[in-house]
């Protein structure tokens, strides 16, 4: 039995067609939809192999509004036993190290796992702090860029193959240990009884995220008993000087837009052509 | 090592018989399906029958499967069209169809196998068991000699007491394991096929059915250039499946390219007034079937490894009647129960004997392996008795009359030997001296490209991992499967096969076969028509049909 906790998060769907932006070309909270940060869906599937292969539990946790119910709800749709919010205005504005902190005494009150696993950066910060800041926090020893995880559970340790640029580096480690997995993190399932026990806890989870109430729970900053001090904007100690956007490339030749379907539209077409390339 | 205690490979209609059979009966049963769902790879015309003269048909494992399973329609009449240019006379056939038939219903194998998968995995979950998409099995797992378990492209070999081959017409694992070869271009036929949308109530009108009412169109005749085999239309709920089959070696003898028969079938006034003005094609598809008559395995097993269905060449063609699914689940279930049979004896290798007898006191046996038959044909083949027999059929008005009522007759359909007279001499006298003129009363359907089909469909490609190889690259040798291969066509671009000529460095004009799989929907035709190393794609990869 190898007991996991998954740290995800919430953040604006950016795929064409979601994502919203405000005049002056900032994000438009309002309009966009949050989603499960798609980095975590990965760390995820890690948390999934290693309960289809040892047996155990998986844990999701996340800090943001209470609102991010429906982001934990994406994420059992992939994989989760339970799942914990911890949810309070005090707790706005944290950087990763108030996060951090958020996070890993959330887990010390959730009970430490074996293995916390968070995905590679998140979508809208892309700072990759958290996770090695909650390792830190937690004092567990973090693997990072995880492509395969094999656990030994008789020893009590891990060895992980994780991408070093363009190498691929086996790192081992003794449980517990905290795992970032990497974009190309693959899980590998050799075995027909490993795919199959995959197969019906999809199916429970999936049952469970739809009625996610009887394995959700959120905490408030008083019910975690975390310092004041150390959440939220009054907790963050890294200062956002300014935010620039990143300006729009010139136009450099006017486009001309030639319509039509017949043999004289595309005549004109190949004129065109033939101009442009003799200057 | 892993065990189950069988291994069915293919969740096609055979396969997932055997299965649920296997499961309801305590058995730990894991069935490998190389599609991502069931049904994916699989392709019918097509009808489902139930044998009045056998029990194991689908009811005998879903008494009431016509409510619960994703049937289309229930086909309640029958006709054969003789078609000579304009020129048409139609038969009642419904006698012929209904011959030792319990029930039959047009089914599309997507939605039907799907559901069929479920039913399989909820029965085979309770002893531990399954179904498995996205495994390929490559071939047996050998031991001292024997078969004993399976080797897959994606999981490690896997131990089982028996094994199932259900793994359809291009089995790799009966080819494997030694049980057949790929045999000759006149030992299949080739199907294609489209599914059209239709609305119901067009479908009711232009049909003349109601409720599950469903009707069957055949077609035979100069509609088709002479190439041996002929069309059909089978109304679905709120499809229509219009396909034609010939016999492969025709197909490659006329040099016509198989989707321009169908193109052709489509256009005729007499399909095209059945569709009423309205084209909607959903999605091309093609597959080879089996001969029985020649594919069939009198012995399909070797140690604990039974075949069944397509991949044991169990087809029987009663004249334009054509069976194979039906076929297909009751050898699943008499391979199923051959093997409880052995587990009961505690006599486990007596399974694959045990399963041979029991096909051969079978349907499937009497019609597959019936020597009378062929003593039958003989005489019928021979040529003044053919002569004669043509004389009287053409020549005199009750002769005309016999033959048709010879359409009906399903000894004689049954033995009707596989030449010119049967498919063209045949339906085009009939046609010309008993046939109307049928004129158009509808719009042309405009059919889709190759290009435009191929662009319908959806593939899930392996690039840099191609499933076939051409080891010739030479006209002469590989030169056929441009004109037989269904999804490769002499005004395409996108096919798999085409002749290219090209300037070598020596600037030399090199005239070679060229070869692309992306395309590919995995019939096998190229493996018979081209010299090639030829496999399924692994799992989960190639095309995945929707209707099927």
């Amino acid at each position: 039995m190898v007991d996991c906790i998954v740290t995800v998060k919430g953040v604006p769907d950016f795929r064409e067609g979601k994502v919203h932006f405000k005049e002056d070309n900032t994000l438009n909270r309002g309009e966009t939809p949050t989603v499960l940060n798609p980095s975590d869906r990965i760390a995820l599937m890690a948390a999934l192999e290693i309960k289809v292969k040892h047996g155990g539990k998986v844990t999701v946790v996340s800090m943001g509004p209470l609102g991010y119910k429906t982001v934990l709800q994406e994420a059992l749709e992939v994989y989760g036993d339970d799942a914990y919010l911890f949810s309070d205005r005090q707790m706005g504005g944290a950087d990763t190290l108030a996060t951090a902190y958020t996070l890993g005494m959330g887990m010390k009150k959730i009970g430490l796992p074996d293995i916390v696993i968070s995905g590679f950066k998140t979508a809208d910060g892309e700072t990759g702090q958290t996770g090695p800041q909650t390792a830190w926090l937690l004092d567990y020893p973090i693997i990072t860029h995880v492509i395969s995880i094999e656990v030994d559970t008789g020893n009590r340790k891990v060895l992980a193959r994780r991408l070093a640029g363009e190498d691929i580096e086996e790192i081992e480690s003794p449980l517990p240990c905290y795992i970032i997995t990497d974009p190309n993190f693959e899980a590998s399932y050799r075995s027909a009884t490993h795919r199959l026990r995959f197969l019906k806890l999809q199916e429970e989870t999936r049952a469970r995220a739809a009625t996610i109430d009887s394995v959700f729970k959120a905490w408030n900053a008083t019910e975690l008993g975390l310092d004041p001090k150390k959440i939220g904007l009054k907790g963050s100690p890294t200062i956002v000087n300014k935010v620039e956007a990143i300006p729009t490339a010139p136009r450099e030749r006017t486009a001309k837009v030639i319509s039509g379907k017949d043999d004289q539209a595309l005549a004109e077409v190949a004129k065109q052509i033939a101009q442009a390339i003799r200057g | 090592m892993e065990k189950f205690e069988a291994v069915v490979v293919g969740a096609g209609i055979a396969g997932l018989a055997a299965a649920y059979e296997l499961a309801r009966n305590g058995v730990q049963v894991l069935v490998l399906e190389r599609g991502k769902s069931p049904g994916q790879k699989n392709v019918t015309g097509g009808i489902l029958y139930g044998q009045s003269d056998s029990p194991y048909n689908l009811d005998y494992l879903f008494p009431d499967f016509a409510k619960t399973a994703p049937v289309e329609r229930r086909i309640t009449k029958s006709f054969m069209h003789n078609i000579a240019g304009d020129q048409v006379k139609t038969v009642d056939t419904t006698p012929l169809h209904e011959y030792k038939t319990k029930w039959a219903y047009s089914l599309l194998r997507g939605a039907f196998d799907r559901w069929f998968g479920d039913q399989v995995h909820k029965a085979a979950e309770k002893n531990g068991g399954g179904v498995l998409c996205n495994v390929r099995v490559k071939g047996p797992l050998m031991e001292n000699g024997r078969i004993v378990g399976v080797l897959c492209e994606e999981l490690d070999e896997i131990r089982a007491d028996l094994i199932i081959a259900a793994d359809g017409a291009t089995s790799d694992l009966t080819r494997a394991a030694g049980l057949r070869g790929w045999g000759r271009p006149d030992t299949w036929f080739q199907g294609v096929k489209v599914v059209v949308k239709m609305p119901t109530a067009d479908i009711e009108k232009q049909f003349g059915v109601k409720g599950d009412e469903g009707t069957a169109h055949l077609f035979a005749g100069d509609v088709f250039g002479g190439t041996r085999g002929g069309g059909f239309l089978y109304t679905n709920k709120d499809t229509l499946s219009i396909g034609t089959v010939f016999h492969l070696d025709s197909v490659a003898a006329k040099k016509t390219e198989p989707h321009r028969h169908l193109d052709r079938l489509i256009k005729h006034p007499i399909v095209a007034n059945m569709l009423g003005g309205k084209y909607e094609e959903l999605e091309y598809s093609a597959k080879l079937i089996p001969d029985g008559k020649k594919m069939a395995l009198r012995s399909p097993y070797r140690d604990n490894l039974l075949a069944i269905g397509d991949a044991a060449g169990q087809m029987k063609a009663a004249g334009p009647i054509i069976k194979g699914m039906n076929l297909g689940v009751t050898s699943g279930i008499l391979a199923a129960q051959a093997y409880l049979k052995a587990k009961k004896d505690n006599r486990l290798n007596e399974a694959g004997s045990n399963y041979a007898s029991a096909l051969q006191a079978s349907y499937v046996g009497r019609e597959l392996f019936n020597s009378g038959g062929g003593f039958m044909k003989g005489i019928f083949s021979f040529g003044p008795t053919k002569a004669i027999a043509e004389w009287g059929a053409v020549n005199t008005g009750m002769g005309m009359n016999r033959a048709i009522a010879g359409m009906n007759d399903y000894a004689l359909a049954s033995i009707a030997p596989d030449d010119d007279f049967t498919y063209l001499t045949l339906p085009v006298r009939i046609a010309q001296k008993m046939g109307q003129k049928v004129s158009a009363q509808a719009a042309t359907p405009k059919t889709r490209t190759t290009d435009e089909r191929i662009a319908a469909l959806t593939y899930d490609t392996d690039i840099g991992r191609e499933h076939i190889q051409l080891t010739d690259s030479s006209v002469n040798a590989s030169g056929r499967a441009v004109m037989t291969c269904p999804v490769s066509a002499s005004d395409s671009s996108r096919g798999c096969y085409r002749i290219e000529t090209v300037v070598d460095p020596s600037g030399k004009e090199v005239t070679k076969v060229v070869l692309d799989t992306q395309p590919c929907v995995e019939c096998g035709t190229c493996a018979l028509m081209a010299a090639t190393t030829w496999h399924t794609p692994r799992g989960g990869k190639g095309v995945g049909y929707q209707y099927g």
